[in-house]
């Protein structure tokens, strides 16, 4: 493996685990880095130093690590990869549980676009992996899965990349908005979603977000709804300020 | 407002009922018109309906559906009125029967005048529908309903400029005091009365879209098909690709269905979106115009209902407002039922005994046993079932109840259910006739048959009665309580395996979360006698008959063998005497007759016969080992025979384990 080859891959494992610990903090302590990747503190706050340069995150000694929009982006595509990976490892080739993590963290790095487009449609736009961790949505100018379906024969670079992170309304904070921009899943949650206003372009703020796993409530078009987490994991907004 | 501006506004004139319609009850009589009251779920249509028909409606299903059909009557200046009220649906799709009975209904049953009920504080999510409906081509009333909670929120609505942008009258409301329903009467007699839609104000969609509609409309103009839908509404459809519509018309012409799928291919190239999701972001985008063309001021103000929403959604605070309403209303219904079971079972004891009579002649047995059904219908059930749903309807009306469902949706993940689920949970804790008839407010046969069977092991009023009369009253009260515990854990375990054995994907939750409102004692006071009646109609007959039927052939000797050959089941697994097996039997008609059978049997002095692990087992597996006959019924209406045997075979093996094994580790404790 290349210098620079391995050294980007060493970003997109670093990124990734700054987007998994994020999740439940926007800013992500040092010392939390280490322990997850097994890496001493004073490394890992090295490599902070260089990721705040490339501009993949803001780094403050004291605060921690919180990813940039240019981060965010690598983050999920490398996440989506890792996860869509660990599903078709366990879907597909019936690898066993205590594999699935290491076999897809080696190929995720070189995974190319195509491929996890192929494979995103093989498994029928799963939304979880094996481990119940939400996928993140693709970064193709689609806003449903049943469009990805439609223009199979157009490749990846003529379909086109879309600029804005995309961000499941699961994992918006309280009173954050956006702008629905695409929806995973089949047909029949779809329509149920658009009979409710939930249509790709419209406004739509989180409300509040129940305790324990609970349903998320969001604001759209002037009426409030109660969205499950299975469902509002497949709602994607760009963030709006 | 007081009285007196009521009285000269004559917009707020408030709505009456002609005194003789109250009389004339149900003799048939010519029907000048029929009106379907149509719109989304909690808008207050259903109080619309009530306001305006009274006690004189009859709730059923929908032909060969389990759908409930509401029809009421109405004489409104001497003309005799058919009021249908519609289930409440936010859509034309064909994703629910509802949908699927609202559409037909409008279509082939053509009523003369369609009142759309819309809130007038979501007005746009609600005209999202009006412009569905208007596409069905009926004649069409727009009821702008509840403007008096949209004022406190800051909206008000022109409802002159938004009947010109719709092309259809529109009438203000606030129908829980009966304001502007008289003014909505008028308006759609006079729509009615003009019989044939003079509609020329359709309205357009964008052009790309338009065009297309347009093309395909007039194929089916030029074919002549006979679809029984509008032309253009059969376009629509066919552009969302609706999969019944595209059968309906793919049986007359194949190019139609053709051209028309070429068409929306188009669409999504342009729109780079499925074809229905453009459509539905175009009518949106219709109906955001005409909301905000026709809102005065939408100033958000910060109104109380949400302040109180913040509480009883709160992480800590909300958990214990939950408890607080499910406590609440049990507690409730225990204090003011065993009140009232009171009172009643002295009045009913004056006239007869009502122990079960085992021997003398048929007729008289049959009798004993008919006016058993009866009495303990009255005093055991009523009492118990009434209090709980006047008090159910008041939390449910008030929005309390949708935000207990947000918070317990986790909980109810782990055996397969949404959020919404609870309800019906709720109500089985009343009687399981009624919650097993209210699943139908869950999405899929699927869900609706997982709470179905987790509502046949919930506690009852008839459960409860059993558990306290032998356990509470024999052995002591926290044997009592230990066996509620141990029905509730068993209602999770089997709903949690049932919800893994049972194919099929969970469909989440998707629920409005309506504003907090202040419930109508009235609203309530109906609802809770419609919800008591349908289990009146369904309980009491089975009750009646059933046993005079059991106890009939208990005294002609058919039962002992039964119960004999029942002993190495009663008797070496559960360790109960051999006369059980004829308890149990009598049970499964009616839960409270293991009580009333003992006793008659026995005497009042139970505690000489039976040893107190066997009070605890008998109570245990008769709460659980079948859900009693009425319960059985409605499975069987709801669900169909297979299900019921299976729900039925899984509730009297769980009894047999739960039995066995309890009195096997219980024995050394008692």
């Amino acid at each position: 493996m290349s210098e620079n080859k391995k050294l980007s891959s060493n970003i997109e494992e670093y990124l990734e685990t700054i987007y998994k610990l994020s999740q439940k903090d926007e800013d992500v302590k040092t010392s939390k880095i280490s322990k997850d990747l097994g890496i001493t503190q004073a490394s890992v706050s090295e490599m902070l130093k260089k990721l705040d340069k490339l501009e993949y995150v803001k780094y403050s000694q004291y605060k921690g690590a919180r990813l940039t929009d240019k981060g965010l982006k690598t983050a999920q595509k490398v996440t989506r990869k890792h996860r869509l990976l660990e599903r078709f490892l366990h879907d597909i080739l019936k690898l066993k549980d205590n594999l699935l993590h290491d076999q897809a963290c080696e190929m995720e790095h070189s995974l190319s676009d195509e491929a996890e487009r192929a494979m995103c449609q093989v498994l029928e736009y799963p939304d979880k992996c094996p481990g119940d961790s939400v996928i993140p949505a693709c970064d193709l100018k689609f806003t449903s899965c049943d469009e990805c379906m439609n223009r199979r024969e157009e490749e990846v670079n003529e379909v086109g990349k879309r600029n804005e992170n995309l961000i499941p309304i699961l994992d918006l904070k309280d009173h954050q908005k956006g702008k629905v921009s695409f929806i995973r899943g089949d047909y029949k949650v779809i329509r149920r979603l658009l009979d409710m206003g939930i249509t790709i372009g419209a406004f739509i703020s989180v409300v509040k977000i129940a305790p324990l796993s609970g349903p998320v409530e969001v604001a759209i078009r002037g009426s409030k709804l109660a969205i499950g987490r299975d469902i509002a994991c497949n709602v994607f907004v760009e963030l709006v300020e | 407002m007081s009285k007196d501006t009521d009285e000269r506004s004559p917009k707020s004139k408030r709505f009456k009922r002609s005194k003789k319609q109250e009389n004339e009850g149900d003799t048939p009589q010519k029907i000048d018109y029929t009106i379907a009251l149509a719109g989304n779920a909690n808008v207050g249509k259903s109080v619309v309906f009530n306001e305006l028909t009274g006690s004189n409606q009859i709730i059923g299903n929908w032909p060969g559906k389990t759908v409930e059909r509401a029809v009421g009557k109405l004489l409104f200046e001497s003309k005799y009125i058919e009021i249908i009220d519609l289930p409440g649906i936010y859509s034309f799709s064909t994703y629910s029967m509802e949908e699927i009975v609202s559409r037909e209904y409008i279509a082939f049953e053509k009523p003369d005048v369609v009142i759309n009920v819309v809130d007038a504080s979501v007005l746009e999510r609600n005209l999202f529908f009006t412009i569905q409906l208007k596409e069905m081509n009926v004649p069409l009333i727009v009821c702008v309903n509840q403007i008096d909670l949209a004022k406190q929120k800051g909206i008000i609505i022109d409802t002159d400029k938004l009947s010109k942008a719709l092309g259809v009258p529109v009438v203000s409301t606030v129908a829980i005091r009966g304001e502007g329903l008289h003014e909505l009467m008028e308006t759609a007699i006079e729509t009615a009365s003009q019989k044939t839609v003079t509609d020329t104000h359709t309205l357009k969609y964008g052009a790309e879209v338009e065009d297309r509609i347009e093309k395909i409309t007039e194929d089916i103009d030029n074919k002549s098909l006979e679809l029984g839908y509008p032309s253009r509404w059969v376009a629509i459809k066919l552009l969302e690709n609706d999969p019944e519509i595209r059968k309906l018309v793919e049986a007359q012409s194949r190019e139609v269905v053709n051209h028309a799928y070429a068409l929306a291919r188009e669409i999504e190239e342009i729109h780079n979106e499925p074809s229905f999701s453009v459509i539905a972001s175009e009518r949106y985008f219709l109906a955001n115009q005409f909301a905000f063309g026709a809102q005065l001021e939408s100033k958000i103000k910060i109104t109380f209902a949400e302040k109180l929403d913040k509480l009883v959604t709160h992480r800590v605070f909300g958990y214990i407002v939950s408890a607080l309403v499910i406590g609440g209303l049990l507690l409730w219904t225990f204090v003011v039922g065993d009140f009232l079971s009171g009172l009643l079972s002295n009045a009913f004891s004056f006239f007869q005994p009502v122990d079960p009579q085992t021997s003398g002649t048929l007729t008289s047995i049959l009798w004993n046993g008919a006016f058993g059904g009866i009495v303990a219908g009255v005093t055991l059930v009523l009492p118990f079932v009434i209090p709980f749903y006047m008090m159910l309807s008041l939390i449910e009306n008030s929005g309390i109840l949708t935000r207990v469902a947000f918070m317990m949706d986790s909980a109810m993940h782990k055996i397969g259910l949404h959020g919404k689920a609870l309800i019906p949970m709720i109500l089985g804790y009343g009687c399981n006739v009624p919650a097993i008839e209210s699943t139908r407010i869950l999405e899929t046969r699927r869900e609706r048959l997982l709470a179905a069977f987790a509502i046949t092991f919930a506690p009852c009023a008839a459960r409860t009665i059993v558990i306290l009369g032998l356990v509470a009253v024999y052995v002591n009260i926290w044997w009592a309580i230990a066996l509620y515990g141990i029905d509730l854990l068993v209602m999770f375990v089997l709903g949690r395996l049932a919800y893994k054995v049972v194919p099929g994907e969970a469909s989440g939750l998707i629920m409005e979360m309506h504003t907090f409102k202040v419930p109508s004692i009235s609203v309530a006071a109906k609802q809770t006698w419609s919800r008591t009646k349908s289990l009146i109609y369904v309980v009491f007959p089975v009750y009646i008959i059933g046993s005079a039927a059991i106890q009939a052939l208990y005294a002609l000797g058919y039962l002992t063998p039964i119960a004999n050959a029942l002993a190495p089941i009663t008797v070496f697994w559960l360790g109960l005497p051999v006369i059980a097996g004829v308890v149990l039997i009598f049970g499964a008609v009616r839960k409270e007759f293991v009580l009333l059978m003992l006793v008659a049997i026995f005497g009042t002095n139970l505690a000489a016969v039976l040893t107190p692990i066997q009070f605890v087992i008998l109570a245990l597996v008769s709460m659980l080992f079948l859900p009693c006959l009425a319960t059985l019924t409605v499975l069987l209406k709801e669900f169909g025979a297979k299900a019921t045997t299976t729900i039925a075979l899984a509730n009297i093996a769980t009894a047999l384990i739960v039995g066995g094994l309890a009195y096997r580790l219980f024995l050394p404790f008692l």
